[in-house]
C-alpha cells in the first residue's frame, strides 16, 4: 500500500494544479450543469408540490453529464498534448495511474457540483441539503469516476471519442443513478431511513465492486 | 550482460506484422544509431523496448530485466525522449521535471533539477511555462527530464527533429558525455549527418528486421550512404 | 512453367477434422430444423388457450427462451473475453465476437418479442419492470461491446477493450437487475406482469416452454459454430493477405 499512496496523491496534485492554472474543466462544465437546469426548467414545469419528487432527478441527470464532460476531457488533454505517454513510462504500477487520475477526477467533479448544487437549490427553490445528501452526493460520484476513469482511458483511444464515452458509461452506471436519485429523494425528505440505508448500501457496493474490478483491468488496456 | 537484447521479435497492430523476428543487440558503453524510412518500425521498436507496446512474440532484455515480466523495473532504468514531448504546457519547466523527478523517486529533487538544468543551458528558463518557450528549448526539458533519474539507458525517437544548430550542438555533447560514462544510448533518426557523428555502430531497419548493421570506424560514408539510400527506395 | 505433378489426395488428420466438424455443423443445422418445425407445431397447435390472454400469450415460448439464451451468449462471451486477456489467443477473442454478436441479435428479438406481447396485454408497449429494463441495458451495453471493436485503433486493441467491456458489462448486470427491481417496488408496488407467469404455467405450458428452450438451444449453437467458423475464415484470409504484403 506504501508504494500506491505516494505516486497517487502526486499524480492527482499534478492534475490539480494544472486545472488551478488553467481553469480549464471546471469552468466548462460548470456553465454546462447551469444550462442542463434551466432547459430542465423550460422542458418540464416544476410546481412548487413536485419539487421534492422532480429535483433530484433533474440534479443527477445535470451531475451525470456534467461528470462525463469532466471525464473525457482529463485523458483527452493528456493524450492530445503526448503526455499520456510520459504517464505509461513512469515506473508506477498500472494501479496507481488508475487511483491517481481517479483521485483527480473524482475531486473535480465533487467541487463542480459543490458549485452547482446551490446554484440548483436557487433555481429549483429545493430544501434540504442534509449530510444524508451530502454522503449520498459523495458515494455516487465515486462510483461515476471508477468507472468513467476506465472507460474514457479507452474511449479516448478510440475514433468518435466524445460518442464512445457516453454509450459506454451510461448503461453500466444505471443502478449508480437510480440509487443516487432514490437516496436523494430519501435524503431530504421524500423517504425513509430504511430506503436511504438500502440505497445507500447499494452504491457502496457498487463503488467496492468496481474499485477493485476497474483497477485491474486498467493495466491491460493500456499496453499498444 | 548486453545492455538490450532482442531475439525474434515480432510485433503488429491486426494488420500485418510491423516487426518480424527482429534480433539486436546493445552493449553496454555503445551508442547505437538506427535509421530506418517512415513506417519501417523504428517507433514501434521503441515502443516495444519502453514498455508501450507488448511483443507478440520473441524475448526483450533491457538493462538486464525480462520485458514482460520486470516491466516496471525495465521504466526505471530508461530515460525516453520521444518525438513528441511528454511536458505540459501550462506548467514550468521546473514543475514539469519536479513531478517526473519524484514520480521517478529522485531524492533532492530540487538540487537535481537545477543541476542538470545547467547542464543542458536551460537554468534562466526554469520558471517559464513550457507553452511560451521555442521547440528547441522544449526538446532540451524533454530531455532533461530523461536523465533526471540517471537511467542506465537512454532511447531517442528522432531526438533531432525540429532542433537548430545550437541545441543540436548541446544534444550531441550531452549524448556524447552520456554515453562516455558507461551507459547504453539508441537513437533512431533519418538524419544521416547527425546519426553518423554521433553513433558507434550504425543499423537500419527494413522489411521488421536489422537489415544492415556495421561499426562506424569500419563503415565507408559514401558507401553507406548509397547503401541507405537503396534500403529507402526498396520500401517505397 | 513446369506443370506440377498430381498426387492423390491422401487424407490427413485435418481432413478428418474439417469434415468431422461439417459433420457436426449439420447435424445442428438439421436437429435445429426439425426442433423448431416441432417446436412451432407445439407453440400454436398443441398448446391450450390461455384463460386470460388468449392466443397472445404463445409470444412466451419464444421471448422467454430467447432471454435465457441470451443470457447464456453473454456468459459465454465473459469467458472468452477473461480467456483471451489471461492468454492471448485469437481463438477465445473470436469466442467472445461470435457470442456476443448472436447474443446482440437474440436480445433484440427478446425486446421486440416484449413489445409486441406487452401491447396487446398491457396496453401500453413497455414497462420499465425489472427484467425488460435489465434487457434493454444489456443490449447497449453489447451494442457498447460490438462498437468499440469498430471504433478502436487497431483490431488488437480492439479485442482488448472490447475484452474489458465483456467482463464489467457481465458483473454490472445483477446490478442493474437488482436496482431496477428495488425501484419498482418503492414506484410500482402492485404491478402484476404477463411475464412473471412461469412459476404458475400448467404443465402442458411448461413441457412446450422446456421444448422451446432446447430448440433455440440448439440454433443457438449452430449459429454460434456457423459464427466461429466464419471468423476463423476471415482471420486466416487476413493473416494471408498479411503475409503476402509483407514480402513485397
Amino acid at each position: 500500500m506504501r508504494g500506491l499512496v505516494r505516486p497517487v496523491l502526486l499524480l492527482a496534485w499534478k492534475d490539480l494544479l494544472l486545472e488551478l492554472r488553467t481553469r480549464d474543466i471546471v469552468s466548462s462544465v460548470l456553465v454546462f450543469g447551469v444550462l442542463v437546469v434551466v432547459i430542465f426548467n423550460f422542458a418540464l414545469k416544476v410546481t412548487p408540490s413536485q419539487v421534492d419528487q422532480l429535483a433530484p432527478g433533474i440534479l443527477w441527470v445535470a451531475f451525470a453529464f456534467a461528470g462525463i464532460l469532466a471525464m473525457n476531457r482529463a485523458f483527452v488533454l493528456e493524450k492530445d498534448r503526448g503526455s499520456l505517454e510520459g504517464l505509461l513510462l513512469l515506473p508506477v504500477s498500472r494501479d496507481a495511474l488508475y487511483f491517481g487520475k481517479l483521485l483527480g477526477t473524482f475531486l473535480f467533479m465533487l467541487a463542480v457540483e459543490a458549485v452547482l448544487l446551490p446554484v440548483f437549490i436557487v433555481l429549483l427553490n429545493f430544501a434540504g441539503f442534509s449530510g444524508g445528501l451530502a454522503l449520498a452526493i459523495l458515494l455516487a460520484t465515486l462510483g461515476f469516476a471508477a468507472v468513467g476513469t476506465l472507460f474514457s482511458a479507452i474511449a479516448v483511444h478510440t475514433r468518435s471519442r466524445e460518442i464512445m464515452l457516453p454509450v459506454l458509461f451510461f448503461p453500466v452506471v444505471v443502478p449508480v443513478v437510480i440509487a443516487a436519485v432514490e437516496a436523494s429523494k430519501a435524503a431530504i425528505g421524500a423517504g425513509g431511513m430504511v430506503e436511504y440505508g438500502r440505497w445507500l448500501g447499494l452504491l457502496g457496493a457498487f463503488d467496492a465492486i468496481f474499485l477493485v474490478i476497474c483497477p485491474w483491468v486498467f493495466g491491460l488496456i493500456l499496453e499498444e | 550482460m548486453s545492455a538490450i537484447r532482442v531475439v525474434g521479435l515480432w510485433k503488429g497492430y491486426g494488420g500485418p506484422p510491423v516487426l518480424r523476428g527482429l534480433d539486436l543487440d546493445v552493449s553496454w558503453g555503445e551508442f547505437l544509431v538506427i535509421f530506418g524510412a517512415n513506417g519501417a518500425g523504428k517507433t514501434t521498436l521503441l515502443k516495444v523496448l519502453s514498455t508501450l507496446a507488448r511483443p507478440d512474440s520473441g524475448e526483450v532484455w533491457v538493462a538486464g530485466f525480462e520485458r514482460r515480466r520486470e516491466a516496471q523495473a525495465i521504466r526505471r532504468s530508461i530515460g525516453v525522449v520521444a518525438h513528441r514531448g511528454f511536458l505540459y504546457d501550462d506548467l514550468t519547466a521546473y514543475e514539469n521535471l519536479a513531478f517526473y523527478g519524484r514520480m521517478f523517486g529522485v531524492s533532492n529533487v530540487r538540487e537535481r533539477v537545477r543541476q542538470v538544468a545547467a547542464r543542458l543551458g536551460m537554468e534562466h528558463r526554469l520558471d517559464q511555462r513550457v507553452r511560451t518557450l521555442s521547440h528547441g528549448m522544449q526538446k532540451r526539458i524533454s530531455l532533461a527530464a530523461a536523465i533526471l533519474h540517471d537511467p542506465p539507458i537512454l532511447l531517442l525517437d528522432e531526438p533531432e527533429a525540429g532542433l537548430d544548430q545550437e541545441a543540436l550542438g548541446m544534444l550531441s555533447r550531452v549524448l556524447q558525455d552520456w554515453k562516455g560514462e558507461g551507459r547504453a544510448v539508441l537513437m533512431t533518426t533519418h538524419n544521416l549527418e547527425q546519426g553518423l557523428a554521433l553513433g558507434d555502430r550504425v543499423a537500419i531497419l527494413a522489411q521488421g528486421k536489422i537489415a544492415y548493421q556495421e561499426e562506424r570506424t569500419a563503415l565507408d560514408l559514401a558507401g553507406f550512404r548509397g547503401t541507405y539510400q537503396r534500403y529507402l527506395e526498396a520500401t517505397s | 512453367m513446369e506443370r506440377a505433378e498430381s498426387k492423390p489426395h491422401v487424407e490427413t488428420a485435418e481432413d478428418r477434422a474439417r469434415a468431422g466438424y461439417n459433420r457436426l455443423s449439420n447435424a445442428l443445422l438439421v436437429a435445429s430444423g426439425v426442433a423448431m418445425l416441432l417446436n412451432l407445431y407445439l407453440i400454436f397447435i398443441y398448446a391450450p388457450l390461455d384463460a386470460t390472454q388468449g392466443q397472445v400469450y404463445r409470444a412466451l415460448f419464444v421471448h422467454v427462451p430467447l432471454a435465457w439464451i441470451s443470457f447464456l451468449a453473454f456468459g459465454i462471451t465473459f469467458v472468452g473475453s477473461v480467456m483471451y486477456l489471461w492468454k492471448g489467443s485469437r481463438r477465445w477473442d473470436a469466442l467472445a465476437l461470435s457470442s456476443a454478436e448472436i447474443g446482440v441479435l437474440f436480445t433484440t428479438l427478446v425486446l421486440v418479442t416484449g413489445v409486441f406481447w406487452a401491447k396487446p396485454i398491457w396496453g401500453t408497449w413497455w414497462q420499465w419492470e425489472p427484467r425488460l429494463t435489465t434487457t434493454l441495458i444489456l443490449w447497449l451495453i453489447y451494442v457498447a461491446y460490438l462498437m468499440v471493436r469498430s471504433y478502436a485503433p487497431n483490431p488488437r486493441q480492439g479485442a482488448r477493450y472490447a475484452a474489458v467491456i465483456g467482463i464489467i458489462g457481465l458483473i454490472d448486470v445483477p446490478i442493474v437487475y437488482f436496482s431496477v427491481e428495488w425501484w419498482r417496488s418503492v414506484h410500482f408496488p402492485h404491478v402484476v406482469g404477463p411475464l412473471a407467469d412461469e412459476g404458475t404455467l400448467p404443465a402442458s405450458m411448461r413441457s412446450v416452454l422446456m421444448f422451446s428452450l432446447i430448440t433455440f438451444t440448439l440454433l443457438f449453437a449452430y449459429l454460434l459454430r456457423e459464427r466461429l467458423a466464419l471468423k476463423r475464415t476471415e482471420d486466416a484470409l487476413k493473416d494471408l493477405r498479411d503475409t503476402v504484403e509483407s514480402k513485397q
